[in-house]
């Protein structure tokens, strides 16, 4: 059975190697100090895609994104692994969303696309890590959603079973499509890249990057239309102005602080069993562990 | 994670070599593919943009799954289950992830699934993947062995065997031996003509690398009752058909993921490649300069990781109040060990480079007649192949174990110990200089272009190229020791001993090597200032070298090997 599946990714601040000027003095991310990077954990989700892919001929794997044009980076990125193509969400009108937002967007895209039989996204996104964008969109669209996802098991007669990661064990679910899955970074890493597919796809370029190449550049597109990265608005998405963006989000940040850990106190015992053996009790009692 | 192409940037300096333009544009027959194949290049500077981004596949791989897996690959090594190898957790990731990155078959034609790159930047990603995991690089760069079917099978066997191993299949040689080592005329292992036509394997090999591969190549005895080299034929045996056994691996000092097999074949099935009786004299030799070469990229790659973990370990470690880099003993071996590690790097790539461009003639001239300008240049790079080969084999993999041993020595007493992978490395670097010919063979193979005038031709060439007036008393350095290598050869052959050439050839042969290696880095410092400081401590070396050979040569006479006779 050949399947469409959509998977979600951002393009995030690389927040994992975080250096002293990575905040601005107001408290918001430097952007311009921190490289932009495709979502870990969408990549996760990005290898579930493509392994559905691989089990099921014929099926095609389509990037959605929302963010500055320069997001198509992400789609790129995703087809030198063996996604089909991709979409850019981008619009001035789109800027400041928060997840509900977000998903509402994302959604509207999603409905947009249509025929489609499973999303999949990361669990989470590294710079805001609120794990809310994909079940809001599962909720929207009016589907099943399953989180924390670690492996897709199996995808047959319009049902996918998917291994969950919960903090205390692992959970085997069953749910109909269409559906979401967001994954987890625990799940199989992703593939590399591929240098037949790199040299394929290196020039695909989204509608906005293809205006500003050369004239020869925008043959080669012309005459290859799998490097085309489409690119939407909100309105070619029949997005609700008043829940896009800005004015759709009602969290607003009131201020953000530097928060530095420092140990309050520190205790010294002795290296013997008693003394050991008294600790743990004491950290077992005030649930400190256990 | 490291990106081990990203994070040396010499590796983009000798990639972006001017001699490239002419390499790129033969291998693309004017860039003919790109209405044909959607991955191939449609000019010049979008094939070399591709090498560069294909390269950074490989060095994120390398420098994040392969590098990470490689001690636990050394621990845990392949092993042998009802006659299969089956390989350590780590190699069987690395291999996994080779595949899915398309880096098998990088150097075949698109027309049977490679990515039809020229040797320089497969050789390159070579250099790269032994950094990370030297035994690995046997696994993965025995796809070099598809180069011998493409050049010799025919159409039909190119078309059966080489989209397999595009796929990620591996390969093996299968040459050596009980009693046929480095003599490989003495091969046994029987091959029998069957009236349909294909041939039945029988006998024994040893000593092979992933010699449970799924594509071997097999060097046997196919008429009978001779016995030298013009009797052995080669074949390719497919895994698939059933009759070789792995009856044992060898447990190895060194690149010991990498499985070393002893095969038996019982009535194996296989088919001819190629002509009968050239098995030896045609191809094997074609395979085994090219193993070489992968040799050669290989023992860079060594010392690259051997001259990082030196240089990290000498900055951070403290002794008498400051880092031991500071003393003038420790960074001294630093800078000399950095000076071999760009002079043996700068040789293999000009050997690539001579390589891809009488290869590339030779596989032009199966689709057309050559001009007479052409296969005149074939000839020449031909020949200069040859000569720089064993050379950057033999040096190349000498100056790798130089480089581990003195990696070991500036760890101190913490290198002894299982901690550091400098140990591994020290390991891993002793085959480099034995396989594929010794470096005592390297020097017999390379002994006739220093009787026959080609390093000095070549050397004669570097020396008239123009060059920035602040290089040029390196230049004057390499003149006098041109003469003096001149002299020593001159003196040798007066003798009219062969006896005494042959014991003077590793002397002789060295003198040419460094002053080689000498020029190659002065012209590198030319292009590109990060090589001056080699090219001044490589001068320094060469000079004290030659001399020392010099003078060896001019305070000997024949007579004097007695004392050396056993």
């Amino acid at each position: 059975m050949s399947l469409n599946i959509i998977v979600l990714a951002k393009q995030v601040p690389d927040t994992r190697n975080v250096g002293k000027d990575a905040m601005k003095e107001d408290g918001t991310i430097n952007r311009a100090a921190l490289p932009a990077i495709f979502n870990p954990e969408d990549l996760n989700a990005l290898e579930q895609a493509l392994r559905l892919k691989e089990a099921n001929p014929g099926s095609t794997v389509t990037l959605l994104t929302m963010g500055l044009p320069r997001a198509a980076e992400v789609i790129r990125e995703a087809m030198f692994r063996g996604a089909d193509g991709g979409i850019v969400l981008t619009d001035r009108t789109l800027g400041g969303a928060d997840t509900l937002a977000t998903s509402y967007s994302l959604a509207q895209a999603v409905k947009k696309f249509g025929n489609y039989d499973i999303i999949l996204g990361g669990r989470q996104a590294i710079d805001g890590d609120t794990a809310q964008v994909g079940p809001q969109i599962a909720e929207k669209l009016g589907i099943p959603q399953v989180t924390y996802a670690e492996e897709i098991i199996d995808l047959k007669d319009g049902f996918v079973t998917v291994k969950r990661r919960l903090e205390n064990g692992i959970e085997t679910v069953k749910a109909p499509l269409p559906c979401v899955v967001t994954v987890n970074g625990s799940a199989a890493e992703c593939r590399p890249r591929n240098a037949m597919l790199l040299q394929k796809y290196k020039y695909a370029a989204s509608t906005s990057e293809k205006a500003k190449l050369s004239e020869e550049m925008q043959a080669l597109l012309d005459k290859r239309p799998y490097l085309n990265i489409a690119e939407w608005s909100a309105a070619f998405v029949e997005a609700d102005p008043e829940q896009i963006g800005l004015a759709g989000s009602p969290t607003k940040v009131k201020a953000i602080e530097n928060v530095v850990f420092t140990a309050k106190e520190s205790r010294c015992i002795d290296n013997n069993d008693e003394q050991i053996e008294e600790l743990i009790k004491e950290l077992i009692t005030n649930h400190t562990i256990g | 994670m490291a990106n081990f192409y990203n994070d040396n940037p010499d590796l983009k300096h000798h990639l972006n070599h001017p001699l490239m333009q002419k390499i790129v544009e033969l291998k693309e027959r004017n860039f003919a593919d790109a209405d044909k194949f959607d991955y191939a290049p449609l000019n010049f500077e979008d094939a070399m943009d591709s090498y560069d981004k294909v390269l950074e596949i490989v060095g994120e791989i390398c420098g994040g799954r392969i590098a990470e897996n490689a001690e636990s690959v050394d621990h845990q090594g392949p092993r042998v289950e009802n006659n299969r190898v089956i390989y350590a957790d780590g190699t069987q990731e690395n291999l996994e992830l080779c595949r899915k990155a398309g880096l098998m078959g990088m150097s075949m034609p698109r027309r049977l699934g490679g990515l039809n790159f020229p040797i320089t930047p497969y050789i390159m990603a070579a250099d790269i993947v032994s950094r990370a995991d030297t035994g690995f690089e046997n696994l993965w760069g025995l796809q070099d062995c598809a180069e011998t079917i493409y050049e010799f099978a025919s159409e039909d066997q190119k078309q059966r065997f080489i989209p397999r191993v595009c796929q990620g299949e591996t390969m093996s040689m299968d040459l050596t031996e009980p009693d046929a080592g480095s003599d490989l005329q003495s091969v046994m292992l029987k091959a029998t003509e069957q009236p349909d036509g294909t041939w039945r394997l029988n006998g024994v090999k040893r000593f092979i690398t992933n010699g449970d591969s799924d594509i071997h190549l097999v060097l046997a005895r196919s008429e009978d009752g001779t016995k030298d080299g013009r009797g052995l034929s080669m074949f390719i045996y497919d895994k698939r058909d059933g009759g070789v056994n792995v009856r044992r691996i060898e447990n190895k000092m060194g690149i010991k993921g990498s499985p070393t097999c002893e095969l038996t074949y019982k009535n194996a099935k296989a088919e001819l490649c190629g002509s009968r009786r050239l098995g030896l004299i045609k191809y094997v030799m074609a395979l085994m300069n090219g193993a070489r070469l992968g040799i050669a990229a290989q023992s860079v790659g060594v010392s690259e990781r051997a001259y990082r973990e030196a240089l990290d370990y000498a900055k951070e470690r403290k002794q008498f109040g400051k880092a031991i880099i500071e003393f003038p003993a420790v960074y001294e071996m630093l800078a000399v060990m950095k000076a071999k590690l760009d002079a043996s790097r700068a040789l293999l790539y000009e050997t690539s480079r001579f390589v891809d461009i009488y290869k590339i003639y030779d596989d032009i001239a199966k689709e057309r007649s050559l001009t007479p300008e052409e296969r005149k240049e074939a000839k020449t790079y031909s020949k200069l192949a040859d000569a720089c080969t064993p050379l950057a084999k033999g040096l190349g993999s000498e100056y790798c174990n130089q480089n581990a041993y003195d990696a070991i020595q500036i760890h101190g007493g913490s290198g002894f110990m299982k901690d550091y992978a400098c140990e591994r490395v020290y390991r891993d670097a002793r085959i480099t200089s034995i396989y594929e010919g010794t470096t005592q063979l390297q020097v017999v193979a390379a002994i006739r272009h220093v009787t026959t005038g080609t390093y000095l031709g070549l050397i004669r060439e570097y020396e008239a190229t123009e060059i920035k007036e602040s290089l040029q008393p390196l230049r004057n350095v390499l003149i006098d020791l041109t003469a003096k290598y001149e002299a020593a050869v001159a003196s040798v052959l007066e003798a009219k001993d062969q006896t005494y050439t042959d014991f003077m050839a590793r002397r002789m042969v060295e003198m040419a090597g460094n002053i080689i290696m000498s020029y190659l880095l002065i012209l590198d410092a030319n292009r590109n200032d990060a090589f001056v400081k080699s090219a001044e401590v490589y001068n320094k070396m060469a000079q004290a070298e030659v001399n020392k050979h010099a003078d060896f040569i001019a305070n000997f006479t024949p007579s004097q090997i007695e004392a050396y006779k056993a």
